[in-house]
């Protein structure tokens, strides 16, 4: 590093990066802000930055006349059940093409993510018929399933280029030693791939919490995660602009250190490996 | 070397995944052929009958439609216009000696992590409200007369509001791409005299061009079905101003509960996608191969 590096190249570098910074991070600052408003003050013009009343009524007011709770549970089964058995079906499927590739596995990794590419409401309609007649409307289970199929190819993807950096020789060499397929798995592989299944899990935990097509057409009170829970904020209820930003700062809250952990995987995962 | 066991339970392994992989996208996708040449309303059980093409006529001469299409790449175009174009300085940016760097970083990726429900409510009634929003204060302190964003200008708060969760996917993506440019050859380009702007753009620019692409391409793949900003917004309206393709379909299928005419949409909305999706396969395929 013998790049010179000025000090006025350092301040005004730091004091543009901050401001950018700030501008857009600002309407989520504004919106824990006014979490913590009374409606009145909510509403208020001018507005007041920080010196408010500072209250909590507002979290409390979200869970007793909403059943908050009941909607995060909704959010956490929805998102970790689907990641669950995504992962379930995705990594025998990721190592099988990673470790014992044919002919045929670029076609296959190809066109599953090709699977992806298909815009939701060029199957709403049969979907939401099939679930109708099946009685899955507004169910956790139908929920879990349909986010489960429709994030397994970015699974798969992410699984198979964290697996394919997993040098083979080791692999050899553990069958040299005479170690069977299943012994090969757990012992050598499976603490090899952690970091990249850790990562593959978070990242498709924080596409299902916030995904809002399937989760607002197919679901409506009972199985109704956060994502429909606030999107009924925006009836004439929402004119409680504090209430609507602390069940949003609520929602948002665990996803967002979740995500600011994963960053760096984020670009991996999201660019299907074209970006590392 | 893989026997032929292996082979096998590599086979066995794959196969579940691709099986469902293959009915998810096959099943619904039958039907949804199926019933674009129905005549057929959930209002009207019964009467369903083959009408062919008619469906597709419908849909495809409503001028619904073509307000929709075009709403639809007016929001994809301004959204990867207002990403690309602030994200690419932005990146450069971060790229550069500053304190504090994780921070800010932090901060930008932010929004991207925020559920669509959440930023477009917030968007929606903190902000752009005309009367007590922040915006109309800001406005109105400058002696300017607030804009009544969802009445005068709604598809264009609909694109400010996406642009903004957008916007760190295309920073963070270019970003990445920024810090594996070898820093040996920004020095040598320095050490040869190369002034800042030329660096910038015979090595800099050459560099992003792949990144901007695949930002390019993933984002239209999502913005083409947005969704969930405009239906907590606007809900298509004023009129048709914000309807885009995907939720004139929505709305088809499940308000006007016309399952035939919103079938034919869809297709058309799986027609458009993947002319985008063969090339960003294209584009992904190649590195495949590296």
């Amino acid at each position: 590093m013998a790049r010179k590096v000025t000090g006025r190249h350092v301040a005004i570098s730091t004091v543009a990066a901050w401001l950018a910074g700030f501008v857009i991070f600002f309407p989520i600052l504004w919106m824990v802000l006014a979490s913590f408003k009374t409606e009145l003050e909510a509403f208020a013009t001018p507005p007041s930055f920080l010196f408010f009343h500072w209250t909590t009524e507002n979290y409390v007011t979200v869970q007793e006349r909403s059943d908050y709770l009941h909607h995060a549970l909704n959010s956490l089964i929805i998102a970790g059940g689907s990641t669950l058995i995504a992962m379930l079906i995705a990594i025998p499927a990721a190592w099988s093409m990673a470790f014992s590739p044919t002919k045929r596995t670029k076609d296959i990794l190809l066109w599953m993510l090709s699977t992806k590419m298909m815009p939701p409401v060029g199957v709403l309609v049969p979907i939401y018929l099939i679930y109708k007649n099946m009685g899955l409307l507004d169910t956790r289970s139908g929920l879990v399933f349909i986010l489960c199929l429709g994030n397994l190819p970015i699974v798969i993807w992410m699984l198979f280029t964290y697996f394919k950096e997993i040098p083979k020789d080791i692999l050899e060499a553990a069958r040299m030693d005479g170690a069977t397929i299943g012994r090969e798995l757990i012992y050598v592989l499976t603490p090899m791939a952690i970091p990249g299944l850790a990562s593959t899990m978070l990242l498709n935990l924080i596409l299902a919490w916030n995904e809002a097509f399937w989760t607002l057409n197919l679901s409506t009170l009972n199985a109704a995660p956060l994502t429909t829970f606030i999107a009924s904020y925006s009836s004439p209820e929402g004119l409680f602009w504090a209430r609507l930003s602390a069940a949003s700062t609520l929602a948002i809250a665990p996803i967002l250190i979740i995500g600011w952990f994963s960053q760096k995987q984020l670009v991996r995962g999201l660019t299907f490996g074209a970006v590392k | 070397m893989a026997t032929r066991q292996t082979q096998i339970l590599a086979r066995a392994l794959l196969s579940p995944a691709v099986i469902l992989l293959f009915i998810w996208m096959i099943v619904p996708l039958a039907l949804t052929v199926y019933f674009s040449t129905l005549h057929y309303s959930l209002l009207d059980p019964g009467s369903e009958r083959f009408v062919g093409l008619e469906n597709f006529e419908y849909f495809l001469t409503d001028p619904a439609f073509l307000a929709s299409l075009q709403n639809t790449l007016v929001l994809v175009g301004s959204v990867l216009l207002l990403t690309i174009g602030l994200g690419i300085p932005l990146a450069i940016l971060l790229d550069q000696p500053v304190i504090g760097r994780n921070i800010i970083r932090l901060m930008v990726i932010a929004p991207f992590f925020v559920m669509p429900t959440v930023s477009a409510l917030v968007w929606k009634n903190l902000l752009m409200h005309p009367v007590s929003g922040l915006f109309a204060w800001i406005a109105t302190s400058l002696g300017m007369t607030p804009i009544d964003w969802f009445t005068n200008a709604p598809l264009l708060a609909v694109i400010f509001i996406v642009a903004w969760q957008w916007l760190p996917f295309a920073t963070l993506i270019l970003l990445t791409a920024l810090q594996s440019l070898d820093e040996e050859q920004k020095e040598a380009a320095e050490m040869d005299g190369a002034s800042a702007l030329s660096r910038f753009i015979y090595l800099t620019v050459p560099h992003l061009a792949r990144p901007i692409t695949v930002v390019i391409l993933i984002e239209t793949i999502f913005l083409l079905t947005v969704f969930a900003e405009i239906f907590v917004t606007t809900g298509g309206g004023p009129g048709l101003q914000t309807t885009n393709i995907a939720f004139l379909v929505y709305s088809q299928a499940l308000i006007q509960f016309d399952v035939g005419t919103a079938s034919a949409g869809g297709l058309v909305a799986v027609v458009i996608a993947n002319i985008v999706a063969f090339f960003l396969v294209r584009i992904v395929g190649r590195n495949l191969e590296a």
